[in-house]
């Protein structure tokens, strides 16, 4: 998703990580961690999918960094069970697992969440999407990054932590009930009256921006990789112009 | 009780345009969920509780049979009888056979999804006896002619003038809305009478004590107290999975369980049951039943992907932290138990064929998971049941995928299994619908994902991949 659909946010990720001072490895072979077929209980075409993915970041070291809780999640929490028949899987991907960060808990664990300080005048909300909040564990982490970013006014969602509708193949499969979720996650939005909804998944990100289009409302999603991305590009042009 | 789960996207559909059912049912939010969030912060060693019920759970359940058997012998030595019901027309049969051994007339019962499994009201008043429901949102139910809502607020879809219509007769549209404090007054003139000519009852079981074999019943409003003391006969009913070793483990049980139903500290009763009156005491039923029923239960004890679901305690906090339930409601779930859990028991306890949509209505957001006071992994389990209806079960019967959906995921590993295909594959959809595309979005998108647009504008893949994008950045730096 992000690699096609949201090329942006992956780029963004790349750039926060560099200001880290990190060298980033993009496998050029990668394509997707088989989530959409396991979560649509066609584990026998997700399992060739995932394996390729186990095989593919077993060629090479260090961490593994995802602009998504959800990916996140399906590599540590469900490949267990994806692969259950097959306990020497079982174990590689554990050890891929363990390797494996969503972007905010990255920094947040190896730089802490100060580490970024940059600058972007506007306003925003934040949206905790629901595998980076309930199966990795990140809650305030991303906030605490956003509050380092100057000139951004940040005002409290209600009801932030109950999920947007999106699901996967749920959203398409029932739009209805995804539909009706949403709705209220976009009302307790355009009550804030803010500029921008800023979220760590993709998914959600187009599920709101998508429902928000649709009203006729300008309110931005936008993945909290590009707002870092942007906002230490901001602080560079300001000292550059110096 | 007949399931329809088969009728989930219609009833769904059907509530999701029902306005006054849409703002009803926010009280599990701002009410339940918020009680128990409430609840489990002032208790400092609230994680620890969870992690205790959910071990003494598993304790429990990996060993049934013992403590089966340890509570059948100690209700017996109480002085009650244990019968076991293989199914729910066994249980149904047994207890209306004793009603006319004991020549009832009338029986009073209290809340219990166990004998809505039964659909033992209505087959008692077939029968003949005069049964009513005592607990008010059941009582209110059963007015109406429906099933429970909730598990533990079986009426919270109706407002207040719904309920009016039920108690008055001569309630009118446009009279005034008796408040809540007077409709339990209504109430409780039709159902005091009920309770003093009342001469059997039967109850559910919030907790069966296996070393004492003695009954937990949690109420709110006195009805369990009376419904175990006034008739001379008392029938309790339980699934089988309702049963803990120990006092002390029922605790710990009851702290959870009342924190993560209502928010409350502790019910304002809970009753302990220890069989019928003993020959010095002055009060209480001259005789005790228990009724243990399996009705499938035995399905999921021998399913280790599904066991776990036997740890639940029916308090319906996963009900209210669903963002699902809380728009489909409670009787798009098409049986007993709604909401996540029934999600995942139903289509083991009444068939997959017919329920496949229940484990497939979910997000997977995780909240059911996260507000379980036993931790039981729900979304884990919902995965296990798409599974099972996409290509898993062993029962073909089971697989109610179509064989487009199935081409459909062919195609999609196809297209994930090398990097260029993939490429291939997102430039081609590109291609396809950039002539319809306004400014990088869709207002309309061809099957599998014409769902999408319905509601929502879809994104168009980009002009370049994040590969080709960040090659380019590469040649650059150089």
């Amino acid at each position: 998703m992000v690699d096609q659909i949201a090329p942006a946010v992956g780029e963004s990720t790349v750039d926060v990580l560099e200001y880290l001072g990190i060298t980033v490895n993009f496998l050029d072979d990668q394509t997707c961690c088989g989530q959409p077929a396991f979560n649509s209980g066609f584990r026998s075409e997700a399992l060739p999918v995932a394996t390729r993915f186990i095989e593919l970041f077993e060629r090479v070291e260090g961490p593994i960094v995802v602009p998504s809780g959800s990916c996140a999640a399906m590599v540590r929490n469900y490949y267990g069970d994806l692969f259950r028949d097959d306990t020497n899987l079982v174990e590689r991907a554990k050890r891929v697992g363990e390797r494996l960060y969503e972007l905010t808990e990255f920094i947040s664990h190896f730089f802490g969440t100060k580490a970024i300080a940059g600058r972007l005048d506007n306003s925003a909300t934040y949206h905790k999407c629901c595998h980076l909040l309930r199966e990795i564990g990140v809650e305030e982490q991303p906030l605490e990054m956003l509050f380092q970013v100057e000139g951004l006014e940040m005002t409290p969602l209600e009801r932030a932590d109950v999920c947007c509708g999106f699901g996967g193949a749920f959203s398409v499969k029932m739009p209805d009930i995804s539909s009706a979720i949403l709705d209220e996650k976009l009302d307790y939005i355009e009550a804030t009256k803010a500029n921008m909804v800023i979220a760590a998944d993709t998914g959600c990100v187009y599920q709101m921006q998508g429902g928000l289009r649709r009203r006729g409302s300008d309110v931005q999603v936008v993945h909290i990789a590009e707002v870092l991305s942007k906002s230490i590009k901001n602080v560079g042009r300001a000292e550059s112009s110096e | 009780m007949k399931p329809l789960t088969v009728n989930f996207r219609s009833k769904a559909a059907e509530t999701l345009q029902d306005a006054q059912i849409q703002q009803s049912i926010e009280h599990v939010y701002t009410g339940f969920f918020k009680g128990r969030l409430e609840a489990a912060g002032d208790t400092p060693e609230w994680e620890e509780l969870r992690t205790k019920g959910k071990a003494i759970k598993d304790h429990t359940i990996a060993h049934l049979d013992y403590y089966l058997g340890q509570l059948a012998d100690n209700v017996e030595k109480n002085g009650g009888s244990v019968f076991f019901a293989e199914d729910a027309a066994e249980a149904r049969k047994h207890i209306i056979d004793l009603a006319h051994k004991r020549e009832i007339k009338t029986v009073i019962k209290s809340k219990s999804m166990v004998s809505e499994e039964m659909g033992l009201a209505e087959a008692m008043n077939d029968e003949g006896f005069e049964t009513i429901e005592t607990d008010l949102g059941e009582y209110i139910i059963q007015l109406a002619g429906e099933t429970p809502y909730h598990l533990i607020a079986p009426a919270v879809h109706k407002s207040r003038t719904d309920v009016a219509k039920l108690l008055d007769d001569d309630f009118k549209e446009g009279d005034p809305v008796p408040d809540a404090t007077e409709l339990t007054m209504m109430a409780r003139e039709k159902l005091r009478g009920v309770f003093e000519r009342a001469d059997m009852s039967v109850t559910g079981v919030n907790f069966a004590v296996a070393e004492s074999g003695s009954i937990a019943l949690v109420t709110n409003e006195g009805n369990g107290r009376m419904s175990t003391t006034v008739p001379r006969v008392h029938v309790a009913v339980m699934g089988m999975e309702k049963i803990i070793p120990s006092i002390q483990d029922l605790s710990t049980m009851l702290r959870i369980l009342i924190r993560s139903a209502t928010g409350q500290r502790i019910s304002t009763y809970v009753t302990m049951v220890n069989g019928k009156r003993k020959p010095d005491e002055e009060e209480g039923p001259e005789e005790f039943h228990l009724v243990i029923m399996n009705n499938g239960r035995q399905k999921l004890l021998a399913d280790p992907q599904m066991r776990e679901s036997l740890n639940c305690i029916r308090c319906g906090a996963c009900l209210n932290a669903c963002p699902v339930y809380r728009k489909v409601g409670g009787h798009a779930y098409g049986w007993v138990y709604p909401g996540p859990i029934g999600a995942i028991v139903t289509p083991v306890l009444t068939g997959l064929k017919d329920a496949s949509n229940l484990p497939n209505a979910s997000s997977l957001c995780g909240a059911c998971h996260d507000a379980c006071p036993v931790k039981i992994n729900i979304p884990r389990m919902l995965l296990e049941l798409r599974y099972r209806t996409a290509e898993g079960s062993s029962d073909i019967e089971e697989r109610t995928s179509g064989a487009k959906e199935r081409g459909i995921w062919k195609a999609w590993r196809i297209g994930m299994m090398g990097r260029k295909r993939f490429d291939w594959a997102a430039r081609l959809s590109r291609i396809v619908l950039l002539p319809i595309a306004r400014n990088g979005w869709l207002k309309k998108t061809p099957p599998p994902i014409s769902g999408w647009t319905s509601t929502r504008d879809f994104p168009l893949t980009a002009s370049k991949s994040l590969k080709s994008r960040l090659s380019s950045r590469a040649k650059k730096a150089k």
